[in-house]
Parts: C-alpha cells; structure tokens; sequence
C-alpha cells in the first residue's frame, strides 16, 4: 500500500509540474461551457431578410410591420431584381427575400387570394427552413387575424408547454454532452498518453525493474486523471447551476457515482489503447479516431441518433458516451431516480469490465 | 536552398516512414468524410407523438388521423390520462404529448374557438421547437378543414388567403450533407495543416533532436520552411482528395472557379501553419501542444460556424469570429462550392486571410529561438 501511494504521488508530481497542461484541462470544460451555453445555438435571431415590396400598398406595409417586429428577422427593404438577390446570397449579404408581388393589396381584397414568395438561401437549410417556416406563420397570423379585422370563425389555439427547458435554451442539451466529452478527453486520451511516454522515453523498463507489480505501474498512473476528472466534474456541475441555471433536479450523490462509473470505464480504455500503442502520436491517433470523433459524433448530444442510417445507430450502441449522456439527461435535466437509469448502467458497467478483461490478457510484463 | 532541399528531404522521409501520420493523414480524412454527413443530419423526421384524448368524439379523431396521416409523426400511443404519456417522456419513447381536452368538439361549436395542449421535451431545443411547428402547422391545416365543413361555402371562400410558395436556392432538396461535406472539408484542412506541423516541430524539442539542429549553420528560416512546406504540401493532398472524396461519393460539385479556391486555400494554410509554429514555440512537449491546440481547435471550429450559424450567436461571440481564421475558411468554402462565388465576393475573406498569415507568421518567427 505504501509502495502504491508513493507511485500515485509520483505521478501527481507529473501532472502537477506541467502547469499548461494543467491549465488548459481545468480551462477546457470553462471554455466550452460558457461557448455551448451562451454562443450556440441553432435558433435563428437577427437574420438579414429582403422584402421586396412591388406592392407598396396599405396590405403590405401592415404586413412588412408585422414582420419587422418579429424578433428573428432583420428586415431591409430594397427594390431587388431576382438577379439581384442571388448576387447578394452569393456574398452572403441576407438569407432570405420575401418578395411581394404587384396587386398583392388589390387581389387580397377583390379576389381574396393573393401570393408572397419567399427566396432562401438553403446552402444552410436548417437556417432556411427555419426561417421559411416562421415567416409563414407570421404570413398566416396576419392572414387569419388582421386582414378583415376580425378574427376568423371556429379557431382551434395550441397552448404548448415546453418541458425542462422552457427558453429552449442550447444548454440544456450541451451540458451533459460537454460532461461526456471532457471526461473522455481526460481520461482516455491523456491516460494513454502519459503511460506511452513512459514507454517512448525509456523510463518504463526502470519502472518495470523494480519491486513494485508492473499492473500496478499502471493503475497507479491513472489515479490522478481519475481525481483530475472529479475536479473538472465538480467545475463543470458549478458552472452550469450558477452560471447557466440549470439546476440539478435529480440526486446529486446518483450523478456522481454514475459520473464514476463513466470515468472508470475511460480510464480503462486509456489504459488499453496505452498497452497496444507504442508512441505517442499512435496512442493520440487512435484516442482522437477512436474515442472523440465518435464521443462527438454519437452520444447524441450534437446530432440525434435517429436519423442516421441503421449501421451507424448500432455502431453508437458500443460508445460508452451514449449511455452516459442518457444518464446525465435523465439523472440532471429530467429529475428521475435509479431506476429510469439501471440499463443505461449495467450497459456501461458491462463495457467496463469487459475492457478491463481485454487489458489484464493483453497487458505485458517485458517490453519485448 | 540547398540547405532549404536537404532538409524538405529530411521531413518528407521521416513523414513517410511514420505510419501513424501517414494514417492522420489518408484515412482520417476519408473517415470523417464517410461518416460525419451521414451522421449529421437535423432534418426533423419521426416525431414520436403520445396522444391523450378525453373528448373520444369524431373532431378528435379527425385530428388524431390527420397527424398520423403526414410524414412527420408516429403516433406512439394513445394514453388515458396526461400522466401516463408524461411516463413516455421521460423514457424518450415519445417526444411531444398533445392532449385533446374533453369537450373539443362541442364547445369548438358552441363558442368559436378551443384550446389544444400540447407539451414538448424541450431539452434539445431545437428539435423541440421544429416539432412543435411541425404539430401546430399541421393542427391549422386541420383547422382549415374544420372551416369549410361548417361555414357554408361562400363564406369560407370570402375569406382572404395568402398563398406562399418557397424556393430554396442553391440545396433545392434541402439536403444536409450538402451544408455539411464543404464544412468538414475546412476542419480536415485545419487539422492536417494545424495539429500535424506543431507536433512534429514539438516532437524534435521533446526528444531533443532540435537541439542537433540548432548547432548546425542552419539558419532560423531554413528551419522553420523545412517544416513549413511539407505540411503545405499534404494539406493540399487532403483537400484535393476531399474534393474527390465529394464529388464522387456525394455528387457535389463545387460550382466556383476552383483556381480561386486553391489560392484561398494556400493563403489559409499559411495562416493556420502559422499558427501551429506559434503555438510550438510555446509548447515543450507533445501532451502539451496537443492538448492546446485541441482546445483552440474545438473553439475556432464551434464558433467558426460549422453546426451552428454565426449570425444567431450573441454579439460579443459575433465579434471573436472576426479574429478566427476557420470561421472565414467554412464560409469561403461554402460560398464556392454552393453558392458558386467569384472572387469580388470573397474579396475581404482574402484580405482577412493575408492579415492572418502574416500576424502569426511574424509573431512566431520573433518568438522562436535557436538558444534556450
């Protein structure tokens, strides 16, 4: 036990000395926090929209108002020509013209039915979907309610209530998913990292020579980025109650110990990727193809599983991430209990051990 | 320059004998182009939808047909009472509860209009507020039909309608991958050319060959060239075989002058070459000048606006863009090879670039030493 305790400190030692490294693990969740909560998002404000008024009649100045109070779009008025609009999406100058054609007024009155055409600029199409959507429905709330002046006969309203997340706020999805890529990061990626160094400069074969078990060299290793990851845990779980509002509505004791879990099991994957590689950039190659590329790709959190094709949604069943980010969804966001979450966890309990069986059969005591 | 020869000759061998960079190289690339676009995909399809219905009557059922009739949403059960389908919620088998309450169809009758509730996992909310746009676009339509059932139908036809038709410029299906493949295209190019030249300048300080360098008559710019120019090089290969890689994979097919696009191209490579030296000259080991350009990697590529739009962010993250080269090299390429830009429109993206390129070029170039 003494042995063990004086390789931890060792390695802590290690980690401590290197202060950019440091400073960059402790500042990486801060960054990324505050980027996914206050920068991302994919709701549309302030997008540069044309309206193209051939009408220039009382209809369609009421309904150019209309749409300019309406929060998510910035409206400019000019007399384009079709050519013109393109021109202006080709320098990126607006994402949308709304082009109102000449008797809107006159046939809205006299045939009752006229037209608007919207032109957007779908190199984005989320944007322009978005934005073709909530300019319709502006569109038919003037049609339904301000055209005649009264309100249309036998309405059905929607009342809807949005759950957990009222605002629709980003943060709400990126936060478990930040949680998830962090810890991976640290655990997996510089686990393997700092035991391949050891290997690449020759310090392995002096640590492998003494007395001490060589498994445990290397479990002994991954103690600090397993206390590392709690601190970033805790940091990240700070941020997002005081700074982001968004409080843990589950049992905070049930997250940590799932958030334990996860870390073993990256811990473990670190371990093995550094049993089979021999330098550095090998372990970093295959810790940033194999683990983060698919941590982003497939836990969900940046784009949902459901839409993709059937081979790559069984592929996101083996990424320990996926699981974990249901977890933390459930446990923080959602409130519930242990038992919305025990599959979830045996799965990555499962995947642990089963890491952890590959490594000790594969784990070499010489060099050679 | 037959210093400068020697020494590309040095990098280029030990590239090529290194199969792990070989591998960044080649076949990270064509994974993350093979992969990435299918999977990124926001288009909002199968909405699973639990329905409570307390008015049992046939406007009810009308309704209930008519959204299980588009292609948007899967009726995942119809529950009983609101507690039920809030069960559903939580364990991710339905998305949005619409509840129908009881009465719905008398009092639509008798007093003109009702209320519908309908309750939505907001937790990604964007997918949140597509849905629920999607079930009220879908209700009104309904609503629609309601109308001219029970008005007779001259008063219906009385009523004023704005018909709006939308066209899509540029992705006319509003395919993803499209929006995608020239984003990821700009991440790959970043990647090879950023994180490839600073871990291999970093390498040779780590294990000390840099110092053997540095006591030859090799000059400081000889050097710095000598790493520079290989890396160049493969990031061109990259963004050669990405382009490939998108045309006869995904069909598209850039619509710009593609000498203008190798000229941004070049220009940005020295940009973001740059920027990998600067960071290298900070960095003592591999660990270290990974983790760091990782990080501001991670930071460019998110607030660059490869998944979420630019013009959405607060101000303040408005501004950072301004001073981050990826930003500029996602919009170029999509603007080429979308939109079919010239070269006016990207005029002050090249501009922009130059600055770039020569701001970290010069910092790094003062701050490298020869001696410690």
């Amino acid at each position: 036990m003494k042995q063990f305790l004086t390789f931890v400190l060792k390695e802590f030692f290690h980690v401590l000395r290197d202060k950019k490294t440091l400073f960059i693990l402790f500042g990486m969740p801060i960054a990324q926090i505050t980027l996914f909560g206050f920068a991302l998002t994919n709701e549309l404000k302030n997008s540069k929209i044309v309206v193209v008024d051939h009408a220039r009649d009382s209809h369609s100045q009421a309904l150019i108002t209309k749409l300019e109070a309406n929060r998510y779009f910035d409206i400019e008025k000019a007399p384009l020509s079709d050519n013109e609009i393109v021109a202006q999406f080709r320098q990126g100058k607006i994402k949308a013209a709304l082009v109102i054609p000449n008797n809107f007024g006159y046939s809205l009155q006299h045939d009752n039915k006229a037209q608007i055409q919207i032109l957007a600029d779908a190199a984005d199409p989320n944007t322009a979907t978005t934005i073709t959507n909530y300019a319709t429905a502006i569109i038919s709330d003037y049609q339904n309610n301000d055209v005649t002046g009264q309100p249309q006969a036998y309405q059905i309203k929607t009342e809807t209530r949005m759950l957990y997340n009222p605002q629709l706020k980003g943060v709400h999805n990126f936060v478990p998913g930040v949680m998830a890529m962090v810890l991976m990061l640290i655990c997996v990626m510089m686990t393997a990292i700092a035991i391949v160094k050891e290997k690449e400069t020759g310090t392995m074969e002096i640590l492998l020579v003494s007395p001490f078990q060589p498994i445990m060299v290397i479990i002994a290793k991954a103690v600090p980025y397993f206390i590392l990851s709690l601190i970033n845990l805790g940091t990240i779980l700070l941020l997002s109650v005081y700074a982001m509002d968004l409080p843990i509505m589950g049992s905070l004791l049930l997250l940590i110990a799932e958030s334990a879990l996860f870390i073993a099991c990256c811990l473990v994957l670190g371990i093995l990727i550094s049993i089979r590689t021999a330098s550095q950039q090998v372990a970093m190659l295959v810790s940033l193809v194999g683990m983060l590329m698919p941590t982003m790709i497939f836990s969900g959190y940046m784009f949902p599983i459901e839409n993709m094709p059937t081979l790559l949604q069984y592929v996101s069943n083996i990424v320990p991430s996926k699981w974990y980010y249901i977890i933390v969804k459930n446990i923080m966001i959602k409130g519930l209990g242990f038992e919305s979450v025990w599959k979830e966890t045996a799965i990555l309990f499962g995947i642990t051990i089963l890491l952890m069986l590959v490594s000790l059969k594969k784990f070499k005591i010489r060099l050679e | 320059m037959k210093t400068l020869y020697f020494l590309l000759r040095k990098e280029f061998r030990q590239i090529f004998r290194n199969k792990s960079i070989l591998a960044i190289i080649f076949i990270m690339p064509t994974i993350q182009l093979l992969v990435l676009p299918l999977a990124a995909n926001y288009e909002v399809k199968n909405i699973n939808l639990s329905i409570v219905d307390h008015d049992h009557s046939s406007f009810s059922q009308e309704l209930i047909a008519k959204i299980s009739g588009t292609p948007y949403f899967n009726v995942q059960s119809y529950g009983a009472s609101y507690k039920e389908a809030i069960k559903n919620i939580e364990s991710d088998k339905s998305d949005l509860i619409l509840e129908i309450p009881a009465g719905f169809e008398k009092n639509l009758i008798r007093e003109n209009s009702q209320k519908l509730f309908v309750a939505v996992n907001a937790i990604n909310g964007s997918k949140a507020g597509l849905g629920a746009n999607y079930l009220s676009q879908t209700i009104a339509n309904y609503n629609a039909d309601i109308r001219l059932k029970l008005q007779n139908e001259e008063a219906f036809y009385r009523t004023p309608t704005i018909e709006v038709t939308a066209t899509n410029w540029f992705n006319q299906f509003l395919n993803y991958q499209m929006y995608f493949v020239p984003g990821i295209l700009a991440l790959l190019v970043t990647l090879v050319g950023g994180f490839l030249a600073t871990l291999n300048i970093v390498k040779e300080k780590e294990i000390g060959t840099i110092e053997q360098i540095n006591v030859t008559p090799i000059r400081k710019h000889h050097f710095i060239l000598g790493k520079l120019i290989p890396f160049w090089i493969l990031a061109n290969v990259v963004f050669t075989i990405g382009l490939l890689l998108a045309r006869y994979f995904y069909g598209i097919i850039p619509q710009g002058n593609m000498l203008v696009m190798y000229a941004f191209i070049a220009l940005y490579l020295l940009a973001i070459l740059g920027f990998g030296l600067l960071v290298s000259t900070f960095c003592e080991s591999q660990q270290q000048a990974m983790l760091i350009m990782f990080f501001f990697q991670l930071i460019f590529m998110l607030l660059g606006g490869l998944f979420t739009p630019i013009d959405s962010m607060p101000q303040w993250a408005i501004w950072i863009s301004k001073f981050n080269p990826v930003a500029y090299l996602i919009d170029v390429m999509r603007m080429f090879i979308l939109k079919g830009s010239g070269f006016n429109d990207v005029l002050p993206h090249f501009c922009a670039i130059i600055g770039f390129a020569l701001f970290f070029n010069i910092w790094a170039v003062i701050n490298y030493k020869k001696t410690n």
